[in-house]
């Protein structure tokens, strides 16, 4: 497969992710939870790319695609121009090195019977780095960049508060070096004290180690301040993409237009108009005809109902894509 | 000023665990206007639910139990009441809405006969017309063909539909009071806006008065008129919503807005962070219970344990080293 651009670290291509659902006596796949349903991103070394959307909406199980959890349908997965999504199981392990992964729950994604000293050099063994002393060496090392005291290695999973398990599921996930983190909602289990102390040792890492990050949450404030680029997603499908800056100010797509408006603002004097969506999200199982947002947004006409819009570029600013038939000018906000 | 609707003074809660007494809750004094909406806002194990199940006096039983202070509700002590008493008050004059609206509503159960429930109870309607009422108040809150609803279980509906059932049935019988403990979390940004918009316009419309707690200061800026900052079981500053927002003085309060990432500032820059983490509720400190995370701490900090001072008004702080902001400077206009 050509076309991968060298200059990207990852590039997906048209990613399709159906789960089957299985109903009756026989249980036959007779419909199918469009997940994913034809997303195309790419994230560029030491980059942060944001990935927002509601519940529901397939950002969870894009990142899982990316991190070889998830076979995928269709489409591709380039890493470093390597197609990386159909390779098999022996093949796998080197770009697993390289491509990381950092949960939202640190209770559930630590082995409640592993101490943290084994946590952090299970990667290592894995992909057989070093010896024994040098192993060690390495979790104390590691322990100390995410700011942990080195006797927690002798220590379990459930002696340690969410903010300090969080920390050691970051530890684990740099261990090998990696060139990606794929982070799933990584701040949104936590007290807002301990989120910031999480994002800045995430914006540090990332200064440090020249690291890119695909960062997954429904936190359009969180999101944007440690994001270079966003990319919102609704219904499996990326409705906007563009910098973060330009995401806040001159977003084009309703949906996102809603989403930032919907965000409450910690401020008693800004008392914004807000957008107040309709209804909830519709069933990916059954996703709306045309415009997968149309029955959901105010500015809908006919077209909306039968014709789907592509992503396309603004005129001015290439990099900002939308996925809408009209270029809605919004007033910007105060 | 109006006599206040709900009066808390110098309000203790103790659980009895296999380690020892721990004081959940600890000399908590505030009071409600009719009307008006007080905002509890805090981190997890700050006290603030407990605070809100020992006014429905729904304490985990054996283990929790009101150790001293008073719970004032229209003239009655609830701390004093016999649980015959307090099952005339509950769900009448105060009504209370849960974080999980699944587990809040029984699941074998049609939410019409659950709504109808608390008018046989409290109101001497009979069946017919308690059915009538309760179509009446799922209209209210938004719900499409509320008679069709009425006979559907809660699995059949989706989570932001949950949450306004289990608002109808809060407010089913007209209570003076609302708590609601974070009402919004489990849901996603777009739904959050259309319970909050909800939550006001029945307030305006019934002049009730709502205690609402959350841990989301946005939240707490959008919605409420007064406001309580708790901090491991105990106070740390009270006040408007301008107090806290516009000129907060415990270091505490200023940490919590300093540490919230804004769509409003230039992203991926440091967040100003709190330090360390919250203390053991087995393990209080004896002095201030911030004294290990304060960056403006004194000698005494560490043995005394400071009072209430007034500032003006009804913003009143726990601070031995109150760290007044300089004129001029707008925190919240940053």
């Amino acid at each position: 497969m050509s076309g991968a651009s060298a200059e990207k670290l990852l590039e997906i291509r048209d990613l399709k992710m159906h789960f089957p659902v299985r109903e009756g006596i026989l249980l036959r796949a007779a419909k199918f939870n469009k997940a994913v349903d034809g997303v195309s991103l790419d994230i560029a070394p030491g980059e942060t790319l944001g990935l927002v959307g509601e519940s529901g909406c397939g950002k969870s199980t894009l990142g899982r695609c990316i991190v070889n959890l998830y076979r995928p349908m269709s489409g591709d997965i380039f890493f470093e121009g390597q197609e990386i999504s159909r390779l098999k199981n022996r093949d796998v392990l080197p770009y697993r090195q390289n491509i990381q992964m950092i949960f939202q729950d640190p209770m559930e994604s630590l082995n409640g019977r592993q101490t943290i000293g084994d946590i952090l050099e299970e990667p290592l063994v894995i992909h057989k780095i070093g010896n024994s002393t040098s192993r060690k060496q390495r979790v104390r090392e590691l322990l100390d960049i995410v700011g942990m005291p080195a006797r927690s290695v002798s220590r379990f999973p459930f002696e340690f508060s969410g903010g300090q398990r969080q920390r050691i599921g970051i530890a684990r996930a740099i261990a090998l070096n990696p060139k990606l983190l794929v982070c799933d909602e990584p701040v949104s289990a936590l007290d807002v004290s301990i989120q910031s102390q999480i994002l800045n040792l995430l914006v540090d890492l990332q200064k440090e180690f020249n690291l890119s990050y695909l960062f997954i949450a429904h936190d359009l404030a969180v999101v944007k301040h440690i994001s270079d680029r966003i990319a919102i997603m609704y219904l499996g499908r990326i409705v906007e993409t563009g910098d973060s800056e330009t995401i806040h100010l001159n977003s084009r797509h309703p949906y996102t237009r809603s989403l930032l408006s919907a965000i409450p603002v910690p401020d008693p004097h800004n008392k914004k108009q807000r957008i107040v969506l309709e209804g909830d999200v519709p069933s990916p199982i059954d996703p709306p005809q045309g415009c997968l947002f149309h029955p959901r947004c105010s500015f809908r006409q006919d077209r909306c109902k039968s014709q789907s819009p592509s992503l396309r570029m603004r005129n001015e600013a290439p990099s900002h894509q939308f996925a809408c038939h009209f270029d809605l000018e919004f007033s910007k906000q105060a | 000023m109006t006599q206040p609707l709900l009066t808390v003074d110098r309000l203790a809660v103790e659980f009895d665990t296999d380690e020892g007494v721990v004081r959940a809750v600890d000399d908590l004094s505030f009071s409600v206007a009719p009307g008006e909406t007080l905002g509890i806002v805090g981190e997890s194990g700050c006290g603030k639910s407990v605070t809100a199940l020992s006014i429905m006096r729904l304490l985990p039983q054996p283990m929790g139990s009101i150790a001293g202070g008073s719970i004032s509700f229209q003239g009655q002590n609830l701390a004093g009441l016999s649980i015959e008493q307090m099952q005339k008050i509950r769900g009448a004059s105060i009504g209370m809405v849960f974080q999980e609206p699944m587990t809040a509503l029984n699941p074998v159960k049609p939410i019409g006969k659950q709504l109808i429930e608390s008018l046989l109870l409290h109101t001497d309607m009979d069946v017919p017309q308690a059915i009538r009422r309760a179509i009446e108040m799922l209209d209210h809150v938004g719900i499409p063909s509320p008679d069709i609803r009425m006979g559907e279980y809660p699995h059949q509906l989706s989570g932001g539909m949950r949450q306004r059932v289990v608002i109808a049935m809060a407010l089913i019988c007209s209570p003076a009071l609302l708590i609601a403990d974070e009402p919004t979390t489990a849901l996603d940004v777009t739904i959050q806006a259309q319970i909050l918009e909800l939550i006001k316009k029945l307030q305006a419309e019934m002049d009730m008065a709502v205690i609402l707690i959350t841990h989301d200061l946005g939240v707490i800026a959008e919605t409420c008129d007064t406001v309580a900052v708790m901090y491991a079981g105990r106070m740390a500053e009270s006040g408007t919503v301008f107090d806290i927002f516009d000129r907060p003085e415990h270091p505490y309060t200023q940490g919590l807005l300093d540490s919230i990432p804004r769509l409003d500032l230039p992203g991926k820059q440091r967040l100003n962070t709190i330090r360390g983490m919250v203390p053991g509720l087995l393990d209080l400190p004896p002095g201030c219970r911030f004294e290990n995370r304060c960056p403006h701490r004194v000698a005494r900090c560490a043995t005394d344990v400071p009072g209430i001072e007034t500032v003006s008004g009804l913003h009143k702080v726990s601070c031995f080293n109150r760290q007044p902001q300089a004129a001029g400077d707008e925190r919240a206009g940053r």
